[in-house]
């Protein structure tokens, strides 16, 4: 059910390098950096839409690129698949002609501004069914319902799983909804306590616990 | 948009074939045009029927090029300014970074009205203090204890608080982190050289929403007469993630 970014529990990627510790080792990737953000500026997809598109990548560009060309196969599929650039301007390595969109482009004396603005994802929406302390299972199997294959929020490790509601978050926009140009759709928002035994098994360490933000819908009273 | 979902729905079968989907990107407003559309999964009329024909793959293999390609591209077109673009790589490399969050924990630690806000609600204050913006819209504090010990992944992607930390490390960005935070935290901590203290529980939060978590790391021994600009010097990114301790004075 879940694409290949879903990372959670999964075996065999080896030991964590704590020595990785650059933000940017190179200086392209602060520059794939920038264009993603710069692109974002241009209004043509929400920030859901573009993870959906990193997510997209083939498993084999997934596992095989690094951190930054996955923020760039994202990218160019988005820019392409919204008619902003065309496969023609790609092949070629140049545009052309003025695109009708220039005038959103991200100007440097809007940057700061821009970034410090922010995008808040909370809306007016009262229906929250969970209070803290109840008890919730999460919907099984972790997918998005409305879009075969589409994104979603919800790990498949946690599918099935029974926990705890520990924080309101308030209503959030929804990206299984809004990734795909179907609405924000906010739905209540809650932070909820597994037991890490109830996640992984009794590998796991008796007292651990983890804790996951999952939004109504993935969830259903215990 | 019940029409736009049933469109959704079925677009998504379409596309999947029973096999599957390689691209199921759906903006419903935006069928039905040839080429390579979100939602449709069609290239010219056809379902696109292998990874390599992803529009990426006309980009130059070498990376940096690629990066270099495309900023050419979207500049000629008016939709970049690369001065722009260096003003972003600034503001990420120069102004904003751990010593904002640093700065935070510091005063928490230090005054207890305001770490009383930053644990119940923080945003209006961080407001106030210029740490709010892109991906830092809903902060979560989250204390260490001699009980507790937190540790922030997200597995999904790479979720972060940037006003107050910046851009993420490239190990916090790594399959091998997203993957093994989660189910084996306590081996994790051992590679970051973090031991924890007798019966201190381990708790994990998977950053899958748009509120973004920072840890309080425990305020260490022997820094009861330091000012909040020497304590933050204690406070590293890596603790405020979790993967890491404050630093003992004087180390």
């Amino acid at each position: 059910m879940s694409r290949v970014h879903d990372m959670g529990g999964r075996f065999g990627t080896g030991a964590v390098d704590p020595d990785d510790n650059a933000t940017f080792a190179k200086t392209w990737h602060e520059r794939a950096l920038a264009l993603n953000l710069a692109c974002g500026a241009l209004g043509q997809w929400n920030i859901d839409a573009s993870r959906h598109a990193r997510e997209c990548l083939s498993t084999a560009d997934y596992a095989g690129f690094s951190y930054y060309e996955k923020w760039l196969g994202g990218l160019t599929d988005s820019l392409v698949a919204k008619g902003v650039l065309t496969l023609e301007e790609l092949d070629a390595g140049r545009g052309y002609g003025m695109s009708p969109l220039a005038d959103r482009a991200l100007k440097a004396e809007n940057v700061a501004a821009t970034l410090a603005a922010g995008s808040p994802y909370t809306r007016e929406v009262d229906a929250a069914e969970f209070a803290v302390g109840d008890r919730v299972r999460v919907r099984r199997p972790a997918r998005n319902v409305a879009v075969s294959g589409g994104h979603t929020r919800l790990p498949a490790y946690a599918a099935g799983a029974t926990g705890q509601v520990v924080l309101l978050h308030g209503a959030h926009v929804f990206p299984d909804s809004n990734a795909h140009g179907l609405g924000e759709a906010p739905e209540p928002l809650y932070a909820v306590q597994f037991t890490a035994q109830a996640l992984w098994g009794d590998e796991a360490e008796a007292d651990d616990e983890m804790v996951l933000d999952l939004w109504q819908s993935y969830l259903e009273q215990a | 948009m019940r029409a736009f979902r049933l469109l959704a729905g079925y677009v998504g079968k379409f596309c999947a074939g029973g096999k599957d989907v390689s691209c199921a990107f759906v903006t419903a407003p935006q069928l039905p045009v040839t080429g390579w559309t979100w939602g449709t999964c069609l290239w010219q009329g056809r379902a696109m029927p292998h990874d390599h024909d992803h529009p990426h793959s006309h980009l130059p293999s070498d990376p940096a090029l690629r990066v270099k390609a495309l900023e050419t591209i979207l500049t000629d077109k008016g939709l970049v300014d690369p001065a722009a673009l260096d003003e972003i790589i600034d503001t990420y490399q120069n102004r904003i970074g751990p010593k904002n969050g640093a700065a935070v924990v510091a005063k928490m630690w230090s005054d207890p009205a305001f770490r009383e806000e930053m644990l119940t609600d923080p945003m209006p204050r961080l407001k106030e203090m210029g740490l709010y913006g892109r991906q830092g819209e809903h902060m979560v504090f989250v204390e260490n204890t001699p009980e507790m010990h937190n540790l922030v992944v997200c597995t999904l992607c790479s979720c972060y608080p940037w006003p107050l930390l910046g851009i993420p490390p490239g190990w916090y960005k790594s399959d091998a982190y997203r993957a093994r935070s989660v189910r084996e935290p306590r081996k994790v901590l051992a590679e970051f050289g973090v031991t924890l203290s007798e019966g201190q529980k381990v708790r994990v939060w998977d950053s899958t929403a748009e509120v973004r978590y920072l840890v309080v790391p425990m305020r260490p021994a022997g820094t009861e007469g330091l000012s909040q600009e020497a304590l933050a010097k204690l406070v590293t990114r890596d603790s405020m993630i979790g993967a890491g301790l404050a630093l003992e004075p004087g180390a």
